[in-house]
């Protein structure tokens, strides 16, 4: 068999292992994500079976599949709902740094990872997943709940955060100095800043250049665009994600719908692809040593988002279930954290163990979000004192 | 009526009122087009006791058959002077045989002299439809005839 013939064989594969895995994630009501990481787990770097024919096509497929996973995240808000969000929750925002990055941070530092792993691990207990959050709000029927537009502005606050952290990660990554990253900062800042006023002023016409009638012009301007914009950011040292995510923030209206739309069937392969590959090149044997502190994480971190969103609902007036309800959808961590893990790993900058820990930790908290989220109100009921209206009173009792 | 609109990033917007008995009532739309009527708990005002996904058909005539009582009530206390004439609400089902018709096409006002005053659609009132006014699945329309004549109108409708 010739090489090619030998990747074919293996890609589709995969790609039919992970459909299963997939129609299993749905059976059971997960989302796929912990799956992929599992499937990926299995095969490749001691797993049980090699996929030797795979490296050179998985490689760019997971990079494809990072800039999409940032692209349809900037496609998701537009500019003047990242702005309002940004005013309405900076200071839960702030508070959801302080205490979701320390855990993180803290236990790379208690391993010997250094300030570059401290940066890692700290981003990845930070970011929660908006893709599982948003599925399981909307399956658990709480679009209409008070709390929810509290959860998407803290959501939003964060991928604006990553617009930040991204550029910056990148640089410290790629070892330079600390003015070096101070000035990563700063660009950052100052491109995250330009987009924005540009994307609010004239979102109208950019998305006018990329926007077509035609499905297939439309798909290639789009995902050409973006491509080559993230190369650019990339060679710029800026971060290719970051390239594709502020493309995606500066496509407004509905050509932002159309493009969500065209964009997330190539989404969900590119980035299952992406799942996997991480799977792939983490060592299953590297997990047992690390899982005692991925158990710290997950408990430490399930308490500090708790706190977060019990905090930012009672600034908004919501009721205790409301509040409880508000934290536990924030629990659940994925997409973005195995990103983050990801472009430390390919940078080589960190120690190899730090893939492990985060896939780990990523498993247990995409499978424990939803299910938190789901139980909120009934762990909290006990505990609710509420004064019980006299008898007399219920009848006129409207409330 | 203060409608309170609240932007959900990501998702759509939520728009609902407050009722006098202090209960949340609205809906949300999403972006990709759906659309769910949702109600408040009455234990917590915060939760919402049911989301009930709405087609567009659904949505347009839940919003007639809210608003077209008021209509109705209207229109009888302005008839209430003239003996023998009654007004009364038909509903066009969807599938049903001048669904996507002209109104002219139903014969309506030679067959039984029956007026139609007005139709209402996704909440909207159209008053006086002309004869080549098109109805659509989830219209519902406000008569104005004898009781004779609007069950003839009824039966048009029902069966062509």
């Amino acid at each position: 068999m010739t090489h090619s013939t030998v990747t074919l064989i293996e890609l589709g594969a995969v790609f039919f292992g992970l459909g299963f895995l997939g129609r299993l994630a749905g059976r059971i009501g997960l989302s796929p994500i912990p799956l992929y990481l599992l499937g990926g787990l299995f095969f490749g770097n001691g797993g049980f079976v090699e996929l030797g024919g795979l490296t050179e096509f998985s490689e760019i497929a997971s990079e494809i599949g990072v800039i999409l996973l940032l692209l349809m995240l900037g496609l998701e808000y537009s500019a003047k709902e990242l702005v309002t969000g940004m005013r309405q929750s900076w200071m839960a925002g702030i508070l959801d740094i302080v205490l979701n990055f320390s855990p993180g941070a803290f236990v790379a530092l208690m391993l010997g990872w250094g300030p570059v792993g401290a940066l890692v691990m700290g981003g990845i207990t930070y970011i929660s997943s908006s893709g599982i959050i948003a599925k399981v709000l909307t399956d658990l029927g709480r679009l209409g709940n008070r709390e929810t537009p509290v959860i998407l502005s803290l959501l939003v606050f964060e991928d604006l955060a990553m617009a930040v952290y991204l550029p910056i990660l990148t640089t410290v990554l790629a070892g330079v100095s600390f003015a070096g990253g101070l000035q990563a900062v700063g660009i950052s800042l100052l491109v995250v800043t330009i987009v924005l006023v540009v994307a609010l002023r004239y979102g109208k016409a950019l998305s006018t250049v990329i926007d077509s009638e035609d499905q297939e012009v439309f798909l290639l301007t789009l995902f050409g665009a973006a491509l080559l914009v993230a190369g650019i950011a990339a060679a710029m040292q800026v971060s290719a994600a970051v390239g594709a995510f502020l493309v995606g923030i500066a496509i407004s209206g509905t050509t932002a719908q159309n493009a969500s739309r065209v964009l997330e069937p190539l989404r969900d392969l590119f980035a299952a692809m992406f799942f996997v590959v991480f799977g792939l090149n983490t060592d299953p044997a590297s997990i047992p040593p690390v899982l005692d502190w991925a158990l710290v994480l997950v408990v430490a971190t399930t308490v500090t988002k708790i706190a977060t969103g019990w905090w930012a609902a009672r600034r908004q007036g919501i009721g205790r279930p409301g509040r409880a309800r508000t934290g536990a959808a924030l629990v659940a961590r994925g997409e973005f954290s195995i990103v983050i893990a990801g472009l430390a790993l390919a940078s080589g900058a960190v120690d190899p163990e730090l893939a492990a820990l985060a896939t780990t930790y990523v498993l247990l908290m995409a499978v424990l979000g939803p299910i938190i989220t789901r139980f909120a109100e009934q762990l909290l009921k006990p505990r609710r004192v509420r004064p019980v209206p006299p008898a007399a009173n219920r009848n006129t009792h409207s409330g | 009526m203060h409608v309170e609109e609240t932007p959900l990033p990501g998702i759509g917007i939520r728009k609902d009122i407050v009722t006098g008995g202090g209960r949340r009532i609205g809906i949300v739309s999403q972006r990709d087009g759906h659309t769910e009527l949702i109600i408040s708990r009455r234990d917590d005002p915060d939760a919402c006791l049911a989301s009930i996904p709405l087609t567009s058909d659904e949505a347009a005539t839940l919003g007639n058959l809210l608003g077209s009582p008021q209509l109705i009530a209207q229109l009888r206390e302005d008839h209430r002077d003239l003996p023998g004439v009654n007004t009364r609400q038909f509903l066009v089902n969807p599938g049903s045989p001048f669904d996507g018709h002209k109104l002219g096409d139903t014969r309506m006002r030679t067959k039984s002299g029956v007026s139609l005053v007005a139709v209402m659609r996704a909440g909207q009132v159209q008053p006086s439809p002309t004869p080549d006014f098109t109805l659509k699945g989830g219209d519902l329309l406000v008569a104005v005839g004898t009781a004779d004549g609007l069950d003839i109108a009824a039966e048009i409708l029902q069966h062509g």
